[in-house]
């Protein structure tokens, strides 16, 4: 084999690496801003956390420019022997490390010193042997083996993270879905987890309103959307789009004589919906048994299983979700009120973002998260500090800074020749959106609290590390993108 | 490597899907920042420190114009820990005047999230109270040495005399239910508890004032709001004279000393309290500042009930001071002359002897009923009237009857200027007709069920304040004025309520044999006792009948002709009413119309002021 020595620094990513190190001292300065106080306004004591992330930051760096230094080629060969070593590392750190505010996720390596959390090195090394192993083998529905070992990848720290009592860490990695959804996966896939999700909430969001005299509204609801989804599904089967068209205008009439007579005598609608969805079903099963076509098959799974979903929710919220993930989850649907206990963090964050107006009460003015008022403020509450002190102008364009660093992330990954950087370069790209998305979500009251840092801004060494080694392996695969040219 | 259309399609939905949560996000952070301002609002208040400026409370006079109650600064020592800097702690503790043992622990209390919840180091903590004027005037000429320490400034009520407790009450801290029914107060604030505390709260104390001041980010105060054009200063508490005197007030407690129960006086052409003595009593100063809780907890467990008011807050029977108020009726209504002659042979002829009478001629008129006390009589005049075919039945009788007992001050509150006042039992028709049916389930009763009504007894219940303001009545031939201990408020008119006559319907004519008859009692009946050689006092004993031994009650005026005091004296298990009621309201007569004690009557007052009258309170236990 022979490479063509190309000069790193003139092929490396600068664009990606100034958001990097934009976003960085960003954070660093919101950790300055989240921990001062009259006694503490030294910016460099390293007692302090500002000082302590400031010695991470330079350890970061340094090991940024490291991994640029290091060949390209070991990430693709030792990927799998990184994802077994963190592996086995999950599964020791279990049993070892100590309860820390309920956790077990840390290794104290020099106690009340230096602490690491594996769970955030997981994130690298997952991403590398996903990719690894869809490069080798392309993604294929009907490939049984490989949608075994591609979803065995991603669910392994995902059980071994959630043993460790990290379920916030652990869910992230359910955002390499949308990698394998990129690699070949079938929409519907991704199209069931959203609906399970919509109806899910729906279902929850609505379980004990009524409306008018007797129609529950969380079922209802979900009965009109399966309706919906059995005409959309239909309507997109080309050969399905006349019966779509027919059973639309059935519906409708139905629908208005219901509305009709229900305006005089008051009765439960959801048994029209409810016919109509198992007439339908009938229908679409007499049609595949007619045209022999599997679409009108699935039609009649999708219906059947969203049914046994909607009566298995409730058991599911109420008996397999422990109390404090139920109530966080009320609180954000709004279901529960109680600013007080469950609903405080949110609260008093949403108060601190909205006191900083457009244009923020100024660098280290903020009183909401200097008085204390906010729990968690350097950590996964440091988006307050930021919407506080800057206010919409500045918090908006730190998540303007963050969607383009994705994006960029996206455009790169697009633009590599080898599969195996690509589907890594997505990999590193879902995990920083699906962080950014449940942590700003959370902290504005969108999604459910959900305690995972903000890349590069909330407070630790770990998640700091974490990471840049996800951020600048890919940086240095990127480097090497033009290198199969040149075989 | 060839990028087929599938990929791109599935990369745009992949954009589309990160862009459309950005969006989403920028404009919940739009909604929340930009157009919501209730998130600035609720931030504001804590960025704004509204320091509100306490008022100082109204003070109180005696009639005489003697302070009675009035306010003493204090001062709290407050400490935001932020602020504090390494200190010399020997000269801090030399300065409050305590040790440095105390010192430490106040620390630890204060940082204690248990014992003080709203601990918070930015916010100023109570470090110590109450501070002594020495210390304060030391610790002031210090504080700059102690950074982060301040003094706030309080006040605490101070009492001349360790009288009167009952009529003035005393003050405590606001309770939920207090902060609940008025907005004006917040946690810590004091509000009076019992007596013209209480019931005069609205006037004694004040409008509070507020400061606007600002807070930094570190919660540190760097200057009034505006230069203070929002603030709005406190305004005093109104003054009180009461109508108390309290040289007789103490006198009063003297006598009452040991024993339990009540004197009253009221000046007849007023209304106005001249002394209120409820026995036992306590001394109001112990109520003040560090040691209330505990003195409270020792009154409350006195089984004596010292806390309790007894002139107001106690009906009991009234016994034979209760045959005046019939001899009105009866002469009003017309069923007896002042001539009518009832017998008596020891005891109520219709009933068989019952109820008893005691000794004396039979065959009586109505002066002579009253001076030997006839209990006879005035069942016969109850009798007769219930039975009158005027009223058309039994009923609308007892009803007529209850409406001049209703005028003349019973059965309902007579509205004293005091809190929790009992307004007593005057039965009604109803009320019998309830509790005495025949067999066919129809109220069935005649004037000999209730006969004992007549003479203060069975169901009728008074208060003694009830009772004294009778004496009053009685003194002023037909009205009273709404018995009150408030004379003046400070800038207020005082509340026509008690400015206004109330006319009891009975012609002043009537009013002249019951005078007689209570003449006739001191100078040749059953009040002996009370009579005075220079003043004419007229009066009427009564024995309430009770499970234990009977109480003993006076009920008195003088002088006649021109009445200058009631007075109704009540001891507990005092027995009959000459034994101890007649003599101390001749004794408190004298004192309030001369002045002092006569020389002749000192063996009197040493025996009265000596004796004892506690029932066993082990019974109760």
């Amino acid at each position: 084999m022979y490479y063509k020595k190309t000069n790193i620094w003139a092929s490396v990513d600068w664009w990606t690496i100034a958001i990097y190190l934009i976003l960085v001292i960003a954070g660093w300065f919101s950790i300055y801003a989240s921990t001062y106080d009259f006694d503490q306004t030294e910016m460099f004591d390293f007692s302090t956390r500002t000082g302590m992330q400031l010695i991470w930051i330079f350890t970061s760096l340094f090991i940024g420019v490291l991994l640029l230094l290091i060949d390209s080629d070991v990430y693709e060969m030792l990927s799998i022997w990184f994802y077994l070593l963190i592996a086995l590392l999950l599964s020791v750190t279990i049993f070892i490390a100590p309860d820390i505010k309920g956790s077990r996720s840390w290794l104290v390596i020099i106690p009340g010193v230096i602490q690491i959390q594996p769970a955030e090195f997981a994130k690298f090394a997952t991403s590398l042997a996903l990719a690894r192993i869809l490069s080798v083998y392309k993604f294929d529905i009907r490939n049984f083996k490989i949608v075994l070992v591609s979803f065995g990848i991603i669910l392994l720290p995902v059980l071994l993270i959630y043993l460790q009592k990290e379920t916030g860490s652990a869910l992230v990695f359910l955002s390499l879905f949308l990698v394998l959804y990129r690699e070949g996966m079938p929409g519907y896939i991704l199209f069931s987890g959203f609906v399970a999700v919509l109806f899910f909430v729906l279902s929850i969001r609505f379980n004990d309103v009524v409306w008018g005299e007797n129609i529950s509204a969380g079922i209802f609801l979900v009965f009109l959307f399966i309706l919906f989804f059995i005409l959309f599904i239909l309507y997109n089967y080309p050969k399905g789009k006349n019966h779509a068209k027919q059973l639309s205008y059935i519906t409708l009439l139905i629908g208005f004589v219901s509305g009709i007579i229900y305006f005089f005598i008051p009765f439960d609608l959801t048994w029209v919906v409810g016919s109509l969805i198992a007439g339908m079903l009938i229908y679409m099963l007499l049609l595949y048994i007619r045209y022999r076509a599997s679409t009108y098959l699935w039609i009649v799974v999708f219906g059947l299983t969203s049914f046994a979903f909607l009566y298995s929710v409730d058991y599911v919220f109420d008996n397999i979700l422990k109390p404090h993930q139920r109530i966080r989850i009320q609180v954000t649907l709004g279901t529960i009120d109680d600013p007080g206990g469950a609903g405080y963090n949110v609260n008093q964050s949403k108060i601190a973002i909205g006191s900083g107006g457009l244009v923020g009460k100024g660098f280290l003015n903020g009183t909401q998260t200097k008085l204390k008022y906010v729990p968690e403020q350097d950590t996964d509450f440091i988006f307050c500090t930021i919407g506080e002190e800057i206010g919409f102008l500045g918090a908006s364009l730190v998540l303007v800074f963050f969607i383009i660093l994705i994006l960029r992330l996206i455009y790169l990954a697009e633009r590599q020749s080898m599969a195996f950087c690509r589907i890594y370069g997505y990999c590193v790209a879902c995990i920083f959106f699906f962080h950014l998305a449940i942590n700003i979500g959370m902290v504005i009251g969108i999604t459910p609290v959900i305690g995972i840092p903000l890349p590069f801004f909330s407070y630790g060494g770990s998640s700091l590390l974490g990471f840049t080694l996800l951020l600048f392996i890919f940086l240095r695969l990127d480097t090497a993108r033009n290198r199969s040219y040149d075989n | 490597m060839k990028k087929d259309l599938n990929s791109e399609y599935r990369k745009a939905f992949i954009v589309g899907f990160i862009c459309l949560i950005g969006i989403i996000y920028l404009i919940q952070l739009f909604r929340l920042q930009v157009l919501s301002p209730d998130y600035k609002d609720w931030a504001d208040t804590n960025a704004f420190l509204k320091k509100v400026q306490y008022p100082s409370r109204g003070v109180m006079y005696d009639r005489n114009g003697n302070l009675l109650v009035f306010n003493q600064p204090a001062y709290d020592v407050m400490i935001v820990v932020r602020e504090t800097r390494e200190f010399d702690t020997l000269a801090f503790c030399r300065a409050v005047n305590v040790d440095i043992e105390t010192i430490r622990r106040r620390f630890q209390d204060i940082k204690n999230k248990k014992l003080n919840p709203g601990y918070s180091s930015y916010t100023p903590q109570t470090f110590l109270t109450q501070l002594g004027n020495k210390e304060y005037g030391v610790l002031q000429e210090a504080i700059y040495k102690f950074p982060g320490f301040y003094i706030q400034n309080r006040t605490v009520r101070q009492y001349n005399y360790p009288n009167a407790a009952h009529v003035l009450g005393y003050i405590a801290e606001v309770d939920k239910q207090n902060i609940a029914d008025d907005d004006y107060y917040q946690r810590g604030d004091y509000i009076g508890k019992t007596g013209v505390e209480r019931s005069y709260e609205k006037h004694l104390r004040g409008e509070k004032g507020v400061e606007i001041l600002l807070r930094d980010a570190h919660g540190r105060i760097k200057g009034k709001y505006e230069e203070g054009i929002h603030d709005i200063s406190p305004s005093s508490g109104k003054d009180l004279t009461l109508s108390i005197d309290i040289d007789l007030q103490a006198y009063g407690e003297e006598l009452m000393k040991n024993k339990l129960g009540t004197i009253i006086m009221i000046e007849p052409k007023t209304g106005e309290i001249l002394c209120m003595v409820s026995s036992p009593t306590y001394d109001p100063s112990s109520l003040v500042g560090k040691q209330f809780s505990e003195s409270y907890l020792d009154l409350v467990k006195n089984p004596y009930t010292p806390l309790l008011n007894r002139a107001i807050n106690g009906a009991y029977p009234p016994g034979s001071t209760f045959k005046t108020a019939q001899a009105l009726t009866f002469l009003q209504e017309g069923i007896i002359t002042p001539n009518t002659i009832y017998s008596c042979y020891g005891g109520f002829p219709p009933g068989n002897g019952r109820p008893k009478c005691h000794g004396h001629a039979s065959h009586i008129p109505l002066t002579s009923a009253i001076g030997t006390s006839c209990n006879a009589y005035f069942c016969w005049g109850l009798k007769n009237m219930l039975e009158n075919k005027k009223y058309g039945s039994i009923q609308n009788a007892m009803n007529k009857w209850r409406d001049y007992m209703v005028a003349q001050g019973f059965g309902y509150r007579l509205g004293v200027d005091m809190p929790d006042e009992k307004r007593g039992m005057i039965p009604n028709a109803q009320f019998y007709d309830k509790f005495h049916k025949d067999k066919n389930g129809k109220p069935w009763w005649k004037a000999l069920t209730v006969i004992s009504i007549a003479i203060g007894q069975g169901e009728v219940t008074l208060s003694p304040i009830q009772v004294c303001n009778l004496a009053a009545t009685i003194a002023n031939r037909g009205y009273f004025y709404t018995p009150h201990v408030v004379k003046g408020i400070r800038d207020v008119e005082q509340d026509k309520n008690y400015t206004v006559p109330r006319y009891t319907g009975i012609d002043a004519k009537h009013y002249d044999p019951v005078v007689q008859g209570m003449r006739m009692a001191v100078t040749g009946g059953t009040c002996q006792g009370a009579n005075i050689s220079d003043i004419s006092v007229c009066g009427k004993t009564g024995t309430a009948e009770n499970k234990g031994r009977d109480h003993s009650i006076f009920m008195g005026f003088a002088p006649m002709e021109d009445p200058k005091v009631a007075v109704i004296v009540f001891v507990e298990n005092g027995g009959f009413g000459a034994r101890y009621a007649v003599p101390m309201g001749r004794l408190m007569i004298q004192k309030y119309l001369k002045g002092e004690i006569p020389d002749g009557d000192k063996p009197l007052e040493t025996g009265m002021k000596n004796s004892i009258i506690l029932r066993s309170v082990l019974q109760k236990n």
